[in-house]
């Protein structure tokens, strides 16, 4: 009796990771004709607009304009279909196909909620990334920390010390690049702090990283009270980065304005993805930081100085969420207000472990993050039926769901952490 | 043969104990000298601080210079060898100085080519890998010293014997001429061990000298040239094999007449305390850890389950313990069907389960001793009523417990963690003995414990049985296995592959299964049994 | 025994028989024992932190920096307009918090006197200022001290807090004519509920799927911040164009002692009673055993046949309820009315609390006494000497970080310690 019971138990086992996907495939595509296929008015139709906003370098195309209720159904009947081939026979590469199955679902959501007018999709797609820019320079400064063993979750607060110190640099020198700098100098800086605290004192790196954030909050509060919000045109009026079209790339449609026409944060964000990936990955340092977050004590076994390789990571992190910060303010509305982070910092902690402590991985999760937060304000403009309250939520709701790692548990470094005794 | 190394005096003290006390060692060329000693004795430390880990508080290290980096510290010298100071792994790796650990020192998730070069890395323009290079120089070596491996591989992927094959490789991709092994064949098969021991020996025909860490009396007097024992930190005696025996060893090593035999009367066994039929269970990554093993385990009869560990037998004990999954298969303790049980209620009925990290799994070290002894009764009367803890009840049994099980312990009041690796083993063993208990799973109860304590623990595990308590041992020390079993089992990727009697067991047999050979294959090359003899403990 | 701990990757970090860093270090130092260490380092952290924020209002004190200019002419006045600066604003603190002794004194003459007690009460304003201010941190601190005890960072105090307050307010204002004894206990009912369910899901995520309870928590504050707006703006709004709730009835509310404006209520003394039981729940039933096992080591736990999903979850949902409780105690007792914002700052002073009470009840109701005095010193401090409040979070951010590094104040007055015991709280990205 007890073996049948067993037995049954492993067929039940046997619904496994790969045939779960294929019932939330079918499950995004019942929804999505659910909600968004029915009670079309017949012939309507939704037009994407596929050149940018603002004045561009791109070529101009003509927009996209689809049919409502064909195009939606095409969407149902892919992700149906992916769902019943994901049942039987199971992809290799199935974590990918959740992501297009996602791009499908978003994609009819917004066919639906466009429908009879036009939405903007480049520029929504530009913005986007945009956004996601703080979102990625937090996640890339939570790689360089972690990879090499230490948490650091005061990326939150060193982004928005950041933010107040270019704000402040570059209002009084004029100069924005001056400020970015500064944010850079004060990111190295606290940093530091972090890395001390976590490696020479070996405290427990929550508490630090917290006590780190709520100094930050304090402390540019306290600035923002007893200076700037008295002082604004001498402190906090620096004016924003202007938006820089790369020559001959920003002419391609679609992905010239998108990628090629931005604000230099954002391109530093972008090379910064391909250099983190080169360092970690390709070079003499990179070899031995993720073998310091893994294994410390076969590291030093070897001669190498852990400690030293936690700070000067920690470090180049910091400065890196000191690029973050300045976003804020000079990349994006040129003054600080309180508490303007808004909880980017761990919104790029999850984008760093959805990504599985990768570069890459934490860019395409970055501006996945980046994607709702813009999406909100769309929606806003195109009075969807949602209160706007619960679309802000949706960034942090999306976290939420992404750490549960029903999109596949990734390790930490196996240090991650840990202090390292000699 | 001349000398390559010499350590004078060397002294080094941790708070509260003399880890080495004033040794002197000399290392010949071309020489594999045994540093032998129970745990405790000041062997790894010693080590340590020969490969730049630890900074001697006092002492001289001589060495034969190189032509590289030499970093003479006076220049007093003798037999032709100069004094160095050896600050850092960085500075051993100078001097030809390499050290093989007991726990591997090779990052898993990075690949072979990628351990080996780490730190000492091959680069284009001094910044990026240029891993073909390295990967060239350890097929090399590969070749040179007959160390199969693959560059490419990731270290994770690897069975232990190719991981120490790695781990020698690094030092020989060093240059090392002076190698250091710290108890290299703890996780290896008997066959494995044989391989090594033909590994070292090539490389002392090449001209490098092996200093080689070991407890284990048997490989000292196969393997070694001369032998060192330390005791309590001090030289007790350098002889060699041909002029000791494995008696007189160990009495140096204690520091007492120490009884090799165990002593076990034999007793008919009773009812079956644990049955288990077919057992199939997953590990951590979702693969079949436990691939249908079944075997009963009865009252007043020790079952000994040998094997590498690595082969299932972690999964195994936690399956019978409930804290992992059963995918498939029966476990029943006195006739009552236990699979997939809570933890709790398979403690309930009357099972002791001493773990095989006593310290992460076995015991909360910032907490008092009192609470670490009633951890798996405190819910219980007398020590609570309904959800209230009685303290002085607690805290009255465990005066007791402390007393009846020799555990040294300023008092029941201090953490854990202040108690000696033999004293929290014997903390676990009073908790777990002291209850009403049928059936105890011990794995590795005395890994890393000095002599005195593994005396203390097979005694009282054998007492147990005498009292009419069925018990499973899982160890990877065969030694252990055979003198304490009635029976014994050997796991090999979680399958067993026999089970035959202790007495007068073929250790060569057991040998060829933990290897993977098939039972009747593994017959034909070695007999099971070959009589009956007195079995050595030999630790 | 250096040796036999490198036996196992445990992830326990106590440090024992740790040998000293290469060539043994000679320590100097006032050597102090153990047992007045555990009093004397919070006390430390706290006067360094004032000592610090001290000179973080010279330095940002324009008037003084410009005293400066002239230091080497004029010394004195420098001297004298830093000491006066710091005074002022401490004083202010003081003043602020525990009001004038010889007021006190004056005011209980008067009364004794004449039957006349408005001086009395005005002089006893302010510490009683003080004691509403320390209610919901004591509520907060309990809150994670309870956490960290089953080694959870619960950062969402502040989310918990605001779900309570609502659904504590709702209770008081939606629900009308039922008598005082039944309505206060359901409305304190609804805020432990509220943020007990705001916890629990967090609780659960970390319990079944291992997701770290830190960015969880945060995220369900800032989840809480954007559902409080709406609620505050829509279902819950009271008529008129504030986007707070209509005041709850007068059945509901925690009763006062005086007459206003003093504002103290009863939550106090329920505060002080839910301490008492928090320790008996912690340190003196099996419950509490099982709490600090699974937090001071899961796998043990686990081994010993401890449920660590139950254990993580009740830890969480107690924490969330006592969390609930701390919004609840102010809109019961204090406000009446629940508005946007209310709940800044006390979820990260809820863990300066709980670190400087080192996670015990006893500890948490001291500090947050300590700290309620600060608080409400501090808005004084702001009216009188013009120091913005956020002062206060600078303050504590240093005392977190002195607690958390003892080895700081250590060095700065050079105390020697006997052996260092250091228990790590958290372990990375949950496993």
């Amino acid at each position: 009796m007890a073996t049948t019971a067993v037995r049954a138990q492993q067929k039940a086992f046997t619904l496994g990771r790969s045939q779960w996907l294929g019932i939330v495939f079918l499950a995004a595509g019942l929804l999505t004709f659910i909600l968004f296929g029915r009670g079309l008015e017949a012939g309507i139709k939704t037009k994407f607009g596929l050149n940018p906003g603002f004045a561009s370098q791109a070529i101009p195309i003509p927009d996209l304009t689809l049919p409502t209720q064909p195009t939606i159904y095409a969407l149902v009947l892919m992700m149906l279909v992916l769902g019943v081939l994901q049942l039987i026979r199971g992809f290799r590469f199935a974590d990918a196909l959740l992501g297009v199955v996602a791009l499908c679902f978003v994609f009819a959501f917004l066919t639906w909620a466009a429908r009879g007018k036009s939405f903007n999709l480049v520029g929504m797609l530009g913005s986007s990334l945009v956004r996601a820019t703080p979102i990625a320079l937090a996640a890339l400064c939570g790689i360089m920390c972690e990879r090499s063993g230490v948490v650091n979750i005061a990326i939150e607060g060193i982004m928005l010390i950041s933010a107040q110190v270019a704000v402040v640099v570059a209002t009084v020198t004029k100069n924005l690049y001056l400020g970015l700098a500064a944010a850079i100098l004060s990111g190295a800086i606290i940093s530091a702090f972090h890395a001390a605290m976590a490696v020479s004192f070996k405290v427990d790196q929550i508490v630090s990283a917290t006590a780190i954030n709520i100094f930050a909050t304090g402390a540019t509060s306290f600035i923002s009270a007893r200076f700037l919000e008295k002082n604004t045109n001498l402190l906090n009026n620096s004016g924003t980065f202007r938006i820089i079209s790369i020559p001959l790339l920003s002419k391609i449609p679609i992905l010239g304005p998108i990628f090629f026409e931005n604000g230099v944060i954002v391109y530093l964000m972008l090379i910064l993805t391909v250099l983190v990936h080169i360092l970690l990955f390709y070079t003499k340092w990179g070899l031995r930081v993720r073998a310091v977050g893994e294994h410390p004590r076969a590291a030093d076994t070897l001669g190498i100085n852990v400690y030293l390789v936690r700070y000067v990571n920690v470090i180049l992190g910091g400065m890196i969420a000191g690029i973050g910060g300045a976003y804020f303010t000079i990349g994006s509305v040129g003054r600080f207000d309180e508490i303007m982070t808004a909880g980017k910092g761990f919104i790029g902690l999850a984008a760093m472990i959805f990504g599985k402590w990768a570069p890459f991985g934490a860019f395409a999760s970055s501006i996945l993050f980046g994607f709702a937060d813009s999406l909100q304000i769309k929606l806003q403009i195109l009075r969807v039926p949602i209160p706007s309250e619960f679309l802000l939520m949706a960034p942090y709701i999306v976290t939420m769901i992404v750490l549960t790692g029903v999109v596949g548990r990734a390790e930490p470094p196996a240090a991650d952490g840990q202090p390292y005794e000699k | 043969m001349p000398l390559v190394l010499e350590l004078r005096g060397i002294t080094k003290a941790f708070p509260g104990v003399l880890a080495n006390d004033h040794i002197d060692l000399t290392l010949e060329e071309g020489e594999i000298h045994a540093l032998l000693g129970e745990n405790g004795a000041g062997k790894s430390t010693l080590m340590n601080i020969l490969y730049g880990l630890y900074q001697p508080d006092e002492g001289q290290i001589f060495l034969r210079p190189r032509n590289r980096s030499v970093i003479p510290a006076s220049a007093a010298s003798r037999d032709g060898l100069v004094e160095v100071k050896i600050h850092s792994p960085n500075d051993a790796i100078a001097q030809g100085i390499g050290m093989v650990h007991q726990h591997f020192m090779l990052v898993p998730p990075l690949t072979v080519t990628e351990n080996v070069m780490l730190g000492l890395e091959s680069t284009r323009g001094g910044i990026f890998l240029d891993q073909r290079a390295a990967a060239q120089r350890i097929r090399e070596i590969s070749q040179q010293y007959g160390l199969e491996v693959d560059p490419d591989a990731y270290v994770r992927d690897l069975p232990v014997g190719v991981q120490q094959r790695v781990e020698i490789i690094k030092l020989l991709y060093r240059e090392a001429d002076i190698l250091i092994l710290d108890e290299p064949t703890a996780v290896l098969t008997p066959q494995e061990v044989d391989r090594l021991f033909s590994t070292i020996k090539n490389l002392v025909k090449q001209g490098k000298s092996i200093i080689f860490i070991t407890h284990k009396l048997r490989e000292v007097m196969e393997i070694a040239d001369r032998i060192t024992v330390l005791r309590n930190g001090r030289v007790v005696g350098t002889t060699t094999p041909a002029r000791t025996t494995p008696a007189e060893l160990a009495a140096m090593m204690v520091g007492r007449q120490v009884d090799l035999v165990v002593h076990k009367e034999s007793l008919t066994p009773g009812e079956v305390v644990l049955e288990v039929k077919d057992l199939q269970v997953l590990d951590d990554r979702q693969h079949l850890a436990v691939n249908g093993v079944s075997f009963e385990v009865r009252e007043r009869e020790i079952l000994g389950i040998a094997g590498v560990q690595g082969n299932g037998q972690t999964e195994l004990v936690e399956a019978l313990t409930g804290l992992r999954p059963v995918i498939a298969g029966e476990i029943r303790i006195l006739g009552t069907p236990v699979t997939n049980a809570n933890p709790r209620k398979i403690l309930e009925k009357g099972v002791a389960h001493v773990p095989e990290d006593r310290q992460r799994d076995g015991l909360v070290l910032s907490r008092p001793v009192h609470d670490n002894l009633v951890l798996c009764t405190y819910y219980l009367p007398p020590f609570a009523k309904g959800i209230n803890i009685q303290e002085d009840t607690i805290i009255a049994t465990a005066s007791r417990l402390v007393e009846e099980f020799d555990v040294r312990t300023p008092s029941v009041f201090v953490p854990a963690s202040t108690l000696s690796g033999g004293n929290q083993q014997k903390v676990i063993v009073a908790r777990e003995f002291s209850r009403p208990v049928k059936l105890i799973i011990a794995a590795q109860p005395t890994r890393g414990l000095d002599v005195g304590s593994i005396e203390y623990i097979h005694q009282r595990i054998l007492q147990k049985r005498s009292e009419g308590t069925a018990v499973l041992l899982v160890s990877p020390e065969l030694d252990e296995i055979i003198a304490l079993s009635d029976r014994i089992a050997v796991m090999y990727r979680g399958r067993i592959m026999d089970i035959v009697p202790a007495k007068g067991v073929n250790r060569e047999y057991l040998g060829l299964l933990m290897a993977g050979v098939e039972a009747s294959e593994a017959a034909k090359v070695a007999p099971p049994t070959i009589g009956v003899e007195e079995v050595e403990r030999v630790f | 025994m250096g040796e036999e701990r490198k036996d196992t990757a445990s992830t326990q970090t106590v440090t024992q028989g740790k040998q000293p860093a290469k060539g043994a270090r000679k320590e100097r130092g006032i050597l102090i024992p153990p047992a007045w260490q555990t009093l004397l380092l919070p006390v430390l952290a706290v006067f360094t932190g004032l000592v610090i924020g001290a000179i973080v209002i010279v330095i940002t004190d324009a008037a003084v920096v410009a005293t400066y200019r002239n230091f080497f002419r004029a010394p004195g006045t420098a001297l004298a307009a830093t000491w006066h600066s710091i005074a002022t604003a401490y004083g202010a603190l003081l003043y602020g918090s525990l009001g004038n002794p010889r007021e006190v004194y004056e005011g209980i003459r008067l009364y004794l006197s004449t039957g006349d007690n408005t001086l009395f009460l005005r002089a006893i304003w302010p510490i009683t200022e003080s004691l509403v201010a320390a209610t919901p941190y004591i509520f907060g601190g309990l809150a994670v001290a309870l956490g960290f005890r089953c080694g959870l960072f619960n950062i969402g105090a502040e989310g918990q807090l605001g779900i309570g307050a609502l659904a504590a307010a709702w209770v008081g204002y939606r629900i009308t004519n039922l008598p005082a004894f039944i309505h206060l206990p359901l409305a304190l009912l609804a805020g432990a509920l509220g943020g007990a369910i705001w916890a629990a899901i967090p609780g659960y995520l970390k319990a079944k799927t291992g997701a770290h309870e830190v960015v969880n928590t945060i995220m369900m504050n800032w989840i809480s911040f954007r559902l409080s707006d709406w609620l505050l703006n829509g279902p819950m709004k009271a008529p008129g164009y504030r986007p707070i709730t209509p005041n709850i009835e007068p059945t509901a509310a925690l009763p006062r002692f005086f007459p206003p404006p003093i504002r103290f209520h009863a939550g106090f003394f329920l505060a002080l009673i839910v301490a008492g039981i928090v320790y008996w729940f912690l340190f003196k039933t099996t419950l509490g055993f099982e709490i600090r096992t699974v937090g001071a080591n899961p796998d043990a736990a686990r081994y010993a046949g401890m449920s660590i999903t139950r254990n993580i979850m009740l830890a969480m949902v107690l924490s969330g309820a006592l969390a609930g409780l701390a919004g609840t105690s102010q809109v019961l007792g204090v406000d009446y009315w629940v508005g946007q914002g209310f709940t800044a700052g006390y979820g990260f002073d809820s863990i300066a609390l709980a670190l400087l009470g080192k996670s015990h009840p006893f500890g948490v109701v001291l500090a947050s006494l300590l700290f309620g005095t600060l608080r409400s010193g501090a808005t004084r401090m702001q009216s009188l000497a013009g120091i913005p409040i956020d002062i206060i979070s600078i303050i504590q951010g240093l005392v977190i970080v002195f607690i958390a590094a003892p080895a700081i104040i250590r060095w700065l007055y050079r105390i020697r310690v006997e052996r260092a015991e250091e228990v790590v709280l958290t372990r990375g990205w949950g496993k």
